[in-house]
């Protein structure tokens, strides 16, 4: 019997794999369109429209020499980490408006800045590839930079971390494509996340009842829903026309918001599995950097590259307000742990806080 | 890592994960809609952005007003 010659299967050449992709995608969005019966804002017709917004500048927080890149707020709800182009990580009292703790990374660009959950340490990297923690020491003179300790590497930037539930764990995502999970203590990689085409630039953990997900966003487009003790892909949405620069979960875990370069914002239900909603309006030209939800879930903030932030009915999927304020890009914006304020952070060098 | 990754490797990658995401259980939207909306309504009477928050109970509104510690 003659053996079977096969010295390349022709299932994988590259032509065929591209054909049979093209036809799975349309099988997936056949299945998804089977059960796209409604549409939210239809259900969502009767529900009291908003009332008149006002939300102003409520503190300006000035400091860093350079562009912000990101922020995030302390468990305490006013305390606030922010991360510079100039290479400084600062800690500030949100309140009052004082600096409590200053950082000098080694490199430029630090795009990515989390709070531990203890309040006791914060995270942060950028174009080193790394990510390192920090230590908050009660002493005001203590040099920080001293009790450094390095914990994730990359093989390209780091675009943004974040712990999990304890001080212990935290994920990262690269320009390197991966998303990562480490071990504090250890430095030690405890699972990898591979599927991204292109650099991963943004993620967010899922809610802690709604169980061990997360969600990252990328240059390719796509944005993927990750299961954290496998590094399994569970679901990918690929409707966003450009790059992929905020996620962030829905306070239920239910749903997904993102903004993109292509200036509008999507939400993505995860149990219909498509997205079901766009933030949008011909005006908006200029790209999303950062999205993030009230505390009910009814209000997305949107902050964008023509110096705005536009405030959007989540349900209604109409705008209820454009906030200015900003001279420059808008590159990061967290709403508060309780809900009572939202944080936002420039190219201006500045970080302002709304309420 | 995606950068590292040849194009065909990158496909075989996409392909795979597609054929796993064809076969994920969906519920329609029309079930789904009203429970986002619901979970929602629910909160919104306390979401302080949404309803707004008198001058006095928020420390954010006044500077220079008492330090809350």
């Amino acid at each position: 019997m003659a053996a079977q010659e096969v010295a390349s299967q022709p299932s994988d050449t590259l032509t065929t794999l591209k054909t049979e992709s093209e036809t799975l995608k349309t099988k997936l969005e056949e299945e998804r369109a089977k059960l796209h019966d409604v549409e939210l804002h239809q259900v969502a017709e009767k529900i009291e429209a908003l009332g008149q917004f006002v939300m102003k500048t409520r503190r300006t927080l000035k400091g860093h020499g350079n562009k912000v890149l990101c922020m995030d707020w302390c468990k305490d709800k006013r305390r606030i980490v922010s991360s510079s182009q100039d290479g400084k990580v600062i800690v500030w009292d949100a309140f009052t408006t004082n600096k409590e703790h200053a950082v000098t990374m080694p490199c430029t660009w630090v795009m990515a800045c989390a709070y531990a959950p203890s309040g006791c340490a914060v995270a942060c990297g950028g174009l080193d590839n790394k990510c390192s923690v920090y230590p908050l020491s009660l002493d005001k003179n203590e040099n920080l930079a001293a009790k450094k300790k390095s914990v994730a590497m990359h093989t390209n930037y780091l675009s943004a971390c974040c712990f999990t539930n304890s001080d212990m764990q935290i994920l990262t995502s690269s320009g390197d494509g991966t998303c990562a999970l480490w071990d504090v203590e250890s430095g030690q990689m405890l699972q990898s996340f591979h599927g991204h085409a292109a650099d991963v630039l943004c993620l967010d953990l899922a809610p802690s009842e709604t169980g061990n997900t997360f969600v990252s966003g990328g240059c390719d487009k796509k944005a993927c829903v990750w299961d954290m003790r496998t590094g399994q892909c569970i679901q990918s949405f690929e409707t966003h026309e450009s790059d992929i620069n905020s996620v962030r979960y829905y306070p239920s875990g239910d749903a997904f918001a993102s903004g993109s370069d292509d200036a509008t914002c999507r939400l993505y239900d995860l149990r219909a599995d498509r997205e079901v909603a766009i933030y949008s309006k011909e005006s908006i030209i200029f790209g999303t950097s950062s999205v993030d939800f009230s505390l009910s879930g009814r209000l997305l903030f949107g902050g964008y590259n023509d110096y705005t932030i536009n405030v959007w009915d989540v349900l209604k999927g109409t705008r209820v307000s454009i906030l200015f304020g900003h001279e420059n890009r808008v590159s990061t914006l967290r709403v508060s742990p309780d809900g009572t304020a939202f944080c936002s952070g420039s190219w201006d060098h500045t970080l302002r806080i709304w309420a | 890592m995606a950068r590292d990754m040849s194009d065909k490797e990158i496909l075989k990658m996409e392909l795979d994960q597609l054929k796993v995401e064809v076969n994920t259980p969906r519920i329609a939207v029309k079930t789904t809609a009203p429970e986002i909306i619901a979970f929602v309504e629910g909160l919104s009477a306390e979401d302080p952005l949404v309803k707004g928050v008198p001058e006095d109970k928020n420390p954010f509104k006044e500077k220079g007003g008492c330090i809350i510690t």
